[in-house]
């Protein structure tokens, strides 16, 4: 190895290890109870997000510099039956990977110092910080992805992180029952994630996305699979972007991620998080290109999302539910274009997006405490115009779009009513007639058991 | 003399039996419990010799020279080989750690000696390679349970029928087998279907599952967890059916087992009862494992074993860890959220980490097993692979529900300190940092495994 080979090396090494090293750090100490002080957890954060960035700008620096344009750093076989399976660690910079992850870098390591002052003295500082280090962990990992199984551990974790973030402020009982929704919906994403990393495994004999999508390097990449075999692949990478992005018909989850602190919040669902479908989709973009039907599905889910997002955005009465579905919104217009054959521009669409949304998010909050202090100041409520929706003359097509999109289309009551819900009761009318059985065998009365009741009475006993 | 040909295995069952009939003269529960302690930790340390001795190749004929089988039966039908090596010290880590993290409430009504007496008869029936001494020791290991219930004055109707069942078909099913002239025969077929049912009932697959939850309601979870989780009926399989049922029988235990798959991953998603939740989802990787053996190829094969370490450890640590919530507040239900993050938040994380530990999360010790269960089983039909998919994504949906109705969502105001004592703490730790190390290691794990499967489809060849 050359010793610009070496150097890229020991700098993706850097770009990877450092948000582990956070990660293993913050989750030992959780592990053995441990607590870091707030000064110190906040700059083991900054450090190693500031670590990570040099590291991947200087990689970006290093390959202008060299003109080239693909960097693979491959770790080898994390575990490995000869001739019959190996799962391949493998780190790819190129043009796609380098931007997104010096993206993730940023905004994290902005939201990070953001937090540190918003969270300061917050009892779940360092449990928040903690999700926050799997969180960067786990967008490095997914951004830089060569293999498509190590974009599925990337994956999970980005997606572990966020719902137990949504569920952060946990003496409420809303934000864990929305932590678990999304929990929910993120299963069924990277299920389909995993179902087509092990297509793939069987089309190609490998994880490998290079070699999935066959010579060049992206944009430039000729896959060499055939049509149906692209569309079958596509189709479960579309599922798995639509999970992970909140795409129709998953959109439901995402207003209710801003139960979360609102760092968080403006992190993942306004800025990376949110568009880590988008970035799946614009990895195997060149798939796309094989299959005009699978082109033609992405463009509408696209176009569906963004229309039914800018419906429901516009009226959204709480200024974060308003930005997640303005940024739902872009999302999908930046899925539309990633259909329509575009490489660089949702790219370029993407970076500008997730910028502009964390400076919003993040204002949200300090903009409520300025009208407070204008109203104090003047007295009065500041003139915000004619804003009221007037009822007189509106068509019924009008009334029933405003509340359909009141209802944010219906999505979640509809997978509550038609997919949750008989789940449940098929399931528990199961689970009685179980408990008849047994209680018919053991001779018992119905439901003894349910009148076991938790006890505090031998407490004392314990130490 | 090298100390590692000794016979270590025999070692570790003879100071399981000793601590046993030396625990039940006690009757100071703190006592017996240091007591029981030493003495499973020392079959721990000699099921760790006997595993360190199998892996330095060390040569059966020096390990003979001083086993007290030889000189009894000619033979050793206690013995280690590739499968059952790693096996045997996961269950007596299993064993220490219960014992370990017993709560000084739950002394008074935990019975050590019982304890011992069934970690002799489990370790001896892991270390069996001799069919009926199998068959005789997995019919003993019913009974110790039962004892357990009729001390506790619990109802006994369910276990009793189930396990008799059991035996029954265990004993006859053996029985025809090896009198029959052939595998092929028609008595061998019928001792075949007769096992395959025995299989079935042990390991609690649709229909004869009730058994697992009605028992984990009703007997001390710690017993519960010793008991099931190692999964005998698993290594009845492998060691007695795996060899000579035809393949019908196996696609049969196949089928069936992923049924229960993804009907006890659904049940575990909707229990109200934390134990209840327990037991559906202990069932539900139990016949995953079992899917995984049946479908016969090396990759399938490998996947099931590495899954059944997962399981011993991570849903092992998982049981422990409901106990030590269960030690503090009782039985409590999943209806509920009960926020009990604030007093424990390390048995929180612990808790959390063994449940994604089992159900496959990267970087724990489920992640490599998983995915190898899925590469293999959608090589052997998209449906099959959809369907062990489904399994897991529920178990995963079921794991984060429970810890999210168990430690969050409320607060819950206690005056006395509930955090997690010292023994729990290692316990815990212990294993959960087992499910981290196989999950970033991989591979020793996976290349042992692979080598078993190697070994179980000769056998089956043969």
């Amino acid at each position: 190895m050359s010793n610009v080979g070496q150097m890229l090396f020991l700098l993706g090494l850097l770009v990877v290890g450092s948000p582990l090293l956070m990660t293993c750090v913050s989750g030992i100490s959780s592990l053995v109870g441990y607590r870091l002080s707030e000064e110190t957890t906040t700059r083991l954060g900054f450090w190693a997000v500031v670590c990570g960035l040099l590291a991947s700008v200087a990689i970006l620096l290093i390959m202008l510099v060299g003109g080239s344009r693909h960097v693979a750093i491959e770790l080898g076989h994390w575990a490995e039956i000869p001739h019959l399976y190996h799962f391949s660690v493998k780190f790819v910079f190129d043009r796609l990977s380098v931007p997104f992850v010096i993206l993730s870098f940023v905004l994290s390591g902005t939201i990070g110092a953001f937090a540190s002052r918003y969270m300061h003295r917050e009892p779940g500082f360092n449990r928040f910080f903690s999700l926050y280090s799997i969180f960067v962990l786990g967008m490095v990992v997914a951004a830089l992805a060569g293999t498509i199984e190590t974009l599925f551990a990337g994956w999970e974790l980005v997606g572990l992180s966020s719902a137990l973030l949504v569920s952060f402020y946990q003496e409420r009982s809303a934000p864990p029952r929305n932590g678990l929704w999304i929990w929910t919906v993120y299963r069924v994403s990277d299920a389909a994630l995993l179902l087509a990393a092990v297509v793939m495994h069987h089309l190609i004999g490998e994880g490998d996305l290079g070699l999935l999508l066959g010579s060049g390097v992206w944009p430039e990449e000729y896959p060499k699979l055939a049509s149906d075999e692209a569309l079958l692949v596509g189709l479960l990478l579309l599922v798995a972007a639509a999970g992970k992005s909140g795409l129709v018909p998953f959109s439901g989850w995402l207003p209710r991620a801003m139960e979360g602190p609102t760092p968080s919040s403006a992190v993942f669902y306004g800025a990376l998080s949110v568009h880590l479908g988008a970035f799946l989709l614009l990895r195997v973009s060149p798939l796309l290109e094989l299959s005009t039907s699978l082109s033609a599905a992405v463009v509408i889910l696209g176009l569906v999302t963004a229309i039914f997002a800018h419906f429901v955005g516009s009226v959204q009465t709480d200024i974060k539910s308003a930005l997640s579905f303005a940024s739902l919104t872009q999302v999908g217009v930046i899925v539309a274009e990633i259909g329509l054959g575009f490489h660089y521009l949702p790219l370029i669409h993407l970076l500008g997006h997730a910028c502009l949304r964390t400076l919003q998010f993040v204002r949200a909050p300090s903009l409520l405490q300025d009208y407070g202090t204008l109203e104090n100041a003047i007295g009065k409520l500041p003139d915000v115009g004619e804003r009221h929706v007037r009822p007189t003359g509106m068509g019924r097509f009008r009334i029933w779009l405003y509340r359909w999109s009141l209802e944010r289309g219906l999505l979640d009551s509809l997978l509550r009513e038609y997919v949750a819900s008989p789940f449940v009761r098929v399931l528990r009318a199961c689970d009685r007639m179980e408990r008849r059985w047994t209680d018919l065998l053991s001779g018992r009365g119905p439901q003894e058991r349910d009148r076991v009741q938790p006890h505090f009475g031998e407490i004392e006993e314990l130490t | 003399m090298n100390p590692l040909h000794l016979p270590w295995v025999e070692l570790a069952i003879g100071a399981t039996i000793v601590g046993s009939a030396s625990v039940t003269r006690i009757r100071e529960a703190n006592f017996a419990h240091r007591c029981a302690l030493g003495f499973t930790s020392l079959s721990l340390l000699c099921t760790l010799l006997a595993w360190l001795a199998f892996y330095l190749d060390t040569p059966p004929d020096l390990l003979a020279r001083h086993s007290l089988q030889a000189r009894l039966f000619g033979s050793q039908p206690l013995r280690l080989d590739a499968l059952n090596a790693p096996l045997l010290p996961s269950v007596a880590l299993l064993h220490f750690l219960t014992a370990l993290a017993t709560p000084r409430t739950h002394m008074r009504r935990y019975s050590f000696s019982w304890s011992l007496a069934a970690e002799a008869v489990r370790l001896a029936a892991f270390s069996c390679q001799q069919p009926w001494g199998l068959v005789c020791l997995l019919t003993v290991a019913t009974a110790p349970p039962y004892v357990e219930l009729l001390h506790g004055r619990r109802p006994i109707g369910v276990y009793v029928l189930h396990m008799s069942i059991f035996a029954a078909l265990l004993i006859l099913g053996w029985g025809a087998i090896d009198s029959a002239e052939n595998t092929a025969s028609v008595r061998a077929q019928c001792g075949s279907v007769l096992l395959m049912a025995a299989i079935l009932v042990r390991c609690g697959a649709i229909p004869f599952h009730c058994w697992v939850t009605d028992w984990f309601e009703h007997a001390s979870l710690g017993i519960a967890i010793l008991q099931l989780v190692p999964l005998s009926g698993v290594y009845a399989a492998v060691r007695l059916a795996l060899p000579v049922a035809p393949d019908w029988i196996l696609r049969g235990i196949g089928l069936v087992s992923l049924a229960t798959a993804v009907y006890a991953a659904g049940m575990a998603c909707v229990q109200r009862d934390s134990r209840r939740f327990y037991a559906f989802l202990f069932l539900s990787h139990a016949s995953l494992v079992l899917v995984g053996l049946e479908l016969q190829t090396l990759l399938s094969m490998t996947a099931s074993l590495c899954l059944w370490l997962s399981v011993i450890l991570s849903l092992g640590g998982f049981g422990l860890a409901l106990r030590a919530i269960e030690a503090r507040f009782g039985r409590l239900t999943l209806v509920n959220y009960h926020g009990l993050y604030g007093h424990s938040p390390t048995l929180a994380v612990c808790f959390l980490l063994t449940g994604l530990g089992c159900v496959g999360f990267p970087f724990t010790i489920g992640f490599i097993s998983t995915e190898l269960l899925v590469d293999s089983a959608v090589v052997a039909s998209p449906m099959i692979g959809c369907a062990v998919l489904i399994a897991t994504a529920l178990n995963g949906i079921a794991v984060v529900r429970a810890y999210l109705l168990l430690f969050t969502g409320a607060r819950h105001i206690s005056t006395v300190s509930l955090e997690i004592s010292p023994r729990e703490r290692i316990s815990v730790l212990a294993l959960a940092a087992l499910v981290l190390a196989g999950g970033l290691f991989p591979q020793p794990g996976v290349s042992s495994r692979t080598l078993a499967a190697e070994q179980i489809l000769a056998t089956r060849q043969k």
